[in-house]
């Protein structure tokens, strides 16, 4: 869709799952691209395939039960589905590194935050423990932990929320990786530190020039940090635009559904309040998706047609695709 | 405030101290003193939402926690109903907790796995003995359809439910004793966003069909603006504004809930991008040996000699607008917004 050639390109990605109730395609058609510097959101609810987008780029699918289907995951043209598992041990750290929701549970209790950071530049760079230390030190810095020196001999549980995410992107970016994957970085996080964290991801990006690809389920964090939005459901990415068109003219059901069922923080809020706008129900499962939408139980718009066929992306913008049945080919609503 | 006779309020809170000692860690150094609430008053009208706010630590559910009498209270008065809550022991107190209930954040640990959903919520009946034996199987189907369950859903394990469906099983069980009061503990944050405005929206139904109060504890601002009518900022244990919904989005004084409020991601901040917005350095101090004079003043980007000094007292400086801060004049000036127009 852009011009210049993508750093990071997801094609027709599927994953499948064997479960005991069958079999679930968590992921189904897959596909986006990535340019250097910019940030992607991936916003849903929860089991949508998120997550799992996220860890079939890193190719840390667990197979058995999983198994990617088809498609190809291409890093500067590199297909990675393809890889050797030594490759992708070079690739996993290096080109593309991954932060977690809950920074306490993802740092290794007994090594000290420094040795982990080090870890990293070690095995990667080959650098002495003298250098690899120092890269400790100065990626604390860059992450605005005061008195790094210091700090860098301690272990995760005598430091706060705040600071072991710090930790957790100063190791990611140890390796100046040029794609870096942050899964609902800050949702175990405070709001003030919440802010703190975002806008050290964007001042690093800005020095680095590493790509972004966020995963949230708050619009508002995504409006705030991405370029570009991916609404996934049911495995399935049901629109995608760049971030200001999608808040201006949502297009599908479920975008409108998640932005508007959010009670958003008014300046000046009105007396008189509203009832919040609903999405019913809940997201299937995916073992029993039937033939047509996997949105059309929950959406307000459901025709036969939606029952029957599940709808492709298509264009109804510029850069701005949704699969859904409401807007044909005139892109009439 | 005198504690009876009010009946404009249910709640009223006067003073409220929460203390926690902690162990020594040796024989040397004495043990310290977690000042989880540290001198709070607040008044709830009935029929209304009154929210806590704050960030983890804040103290904001132990405070929650101390109106239901479920921790300790150190010092201080908790008045429902012009009932003095504080000194009542065995019958008396199972007989006003009968009229406060809760909503606990978690659906997923907070139902016991091995219940029959129509058993959970039919407990707190046979427990508090609210109405007849006979009566209760009943009032469970009837409890069952207001919080949009269906009654032959009664026989189902929790794990059988959804999130949300969870979470109207555990208000289902809250509304069982007829109670006056429910404390909402984080009711819609470990929700996913779909499923939110489905509780949020049932919480509200429910208050105006039974005429509830709630104490509604929450981290999340756009939350807060929605479902309270009264709103008070917690920090460290201590109340630092204190407000209706309108004044305080609308005007907030004290720079700490500037802060809050501004570090709310949102798209219409993307539009405006990083104009008048404040960023806290650090994080939350311990609450164990708080620091003398105003306690946000080593976080706080205006703080000056006096507030590491002195402490500044909870004042009305609107009409129901209460702020403690030093640098807010009576003029209604936050710093913020002073700050601004000089530069």
């Amino acid at each position: 869709m852009d011009a210049a050639a993508p750093l990071l390109e997801v094609e027709d990605l599927e994953v499948e799952f064997r479960t005991r109730h069958g079999t679930a395609r968590v992921l189904d058609g897959v596909a986006l691209s990535l340019q250097p510097g910019r940030t992607l959101g991936i916003v849903g609810e929860s089991g949508c395939g998120k997550s799992m987008t996220a860890l079939s780029i890193m190719r840390l699918v667990p197979v058995p039960p999983g198994r990617i289907g088809a498609g190809a995951v291409r890093l500067k043209g590199e297909d990675l589905l393809q890889a050797s598992e030594k490759r992708m041990r070079e690739v996993r750290g290096k080109d593309i590194s991954m932060i977690f929701q809950e920074p306490m549970t993802s740092l290794n209790p007994v090594y000290s935050i420094g040795d982990q950071i080090a870890e990293t530049v070690r095995l990667h760079e080959g650098l002495s423990r003298r250098d690899s230390l120092d890269r400790a030190i100065e990626m604390l810095k860059a992450v605005h932990i005061p008195a790094a020196e210091r700090r860098v001999r301690e272990f995760p549980h005598q430091m706060s929320g705040g600071m072991r995410q710090r930790v957790m992107i100063a190791m990611a970016l140890a390796c100046r990786p040029s794609v870096l994957i942050a899964d609902e970085p800050t949702t175990a996080l405070d709001v003030t530190v919440q802010a703190q964290v975002f806008d050290l991801l964007k001042e690093l990006q800005e020095k680095t020039g590493t790509a972004i690809i966020l995963i949230s389920h708050d619009m508002g964090a995504i409006a705030e940090m991405a370029d570009r939005v991916m609404v996934m459901y049911a495995g399935r990415i049901v629109e995608e635009a760049a971030t200001d068109e999608i808040l201006e003219s949502p297009r599908h059901p479920y975008t409108r559904g998640l932005i508007s069922c959010v009670p958003h923080m008014e300046d000046e809020p009105p007396p008189e309040r509203a009832a919040l706008t609903e999405i019913p129900g809940v997201v299937p499962a995916l073992t029993d998706l039937g033939a047509g939408c996997s949105f059309a139980p929950r959406c307000a718009h459901t025709t036969d047609l939606c029952r029957r066929a599940a709808p492709q992306p298509f264009a109804v913008g510029e850069n701005h695709r949704t699969a859904c049945w409401l807007y044909d080919e005139a892109g009439a609503a | 405030m005198t504690a009876s006779g009010n009946s404009d309020y249910l709640l009223e809170v006067q003073d409220l101290k929460v203390h926690f000692r902690l162990p020594r860690r040796n024989m040397l150094t004495p043990g310290g003193t977690v000042h989880a609430v540290d001198g709070i008053s607040y008044r709830v009208r009935r029929g209304s939402t009154f929210g806590i706010v704050g960030e983890s630590g804040s103290g904001k559910t132990t405070a929650a926690l101390a109106a239901m009498r479920l921790v300790p209270v150190t010092d201080g008065s908790i008045s429902l109903d012009g009932v003095e809550m504080t000194t009542l022991t065995g019958d008396a107190l199972r007989e006003m907790r009968r009229k406060i209930q809760i909503v606990f954040q978690d659906p997923y640990s907070s139902l016991n796995p091995r219940m029959r959903a129509g058993a959970i919520v039919r407990e707190p009946m046979d427990l508090m003995e609210v109405g007849e034996p006979v009566e209760r199987d009943g009032r469970v189907a009837e409890l069952f359809r207001r919080v949009g369950l269906r009654p032959e859903q009664e026989a189902l394990f929790p794990h059988q439910f959804s999130g949300g469906q969870r979470q109207r099983i555990g208000v289902a069980r809250a509304l069982a004793t007829q109670p006056e009061l429910i404390v909402c503990d984080e009711p819609v944050s470990a929700l996913d966003v779909a499923i939110q405005a489905q509780i949020l929206n049932l919480l509200r139904e429910l208050q105006n069909g039974f005429g509830l109060t709630y104490l509604f504890i929450s981290h999340d601002l756009g939350v807060v603006q929605h479902i309270c009518d009264d709103i008070a900022v917690m920090y460290l244990g201590e109340i630092v504004e204190q407000s209706d919904r309108v004044s305080l989005f609308t005007l907030p004084l004290h720079p700490y809930t500037w802060a809050l409020i501004s570090a709310v991601p949102s798209a219409r901040r993307r539009e405006r991008g990083k104009d008048g917005r404040v960023r806290l350095q650090g994080d939350p101090p311990n609450p164990i040996d708080p620091p003398p004079g105003c306690r946000f003043a080593p976080r706080c980007p205006f703080a000056v000699d006096r507030c590491h000094r002195d402490k500044p007292a909870l004042r009305e400086v609107r009409e129901g607008h209460l702020v403690s801060c030093h640098l807010v004049g009576d003029d209604c000036v936050p710093p913020h917004a002073a700050a601004a127009s000089v530069s």
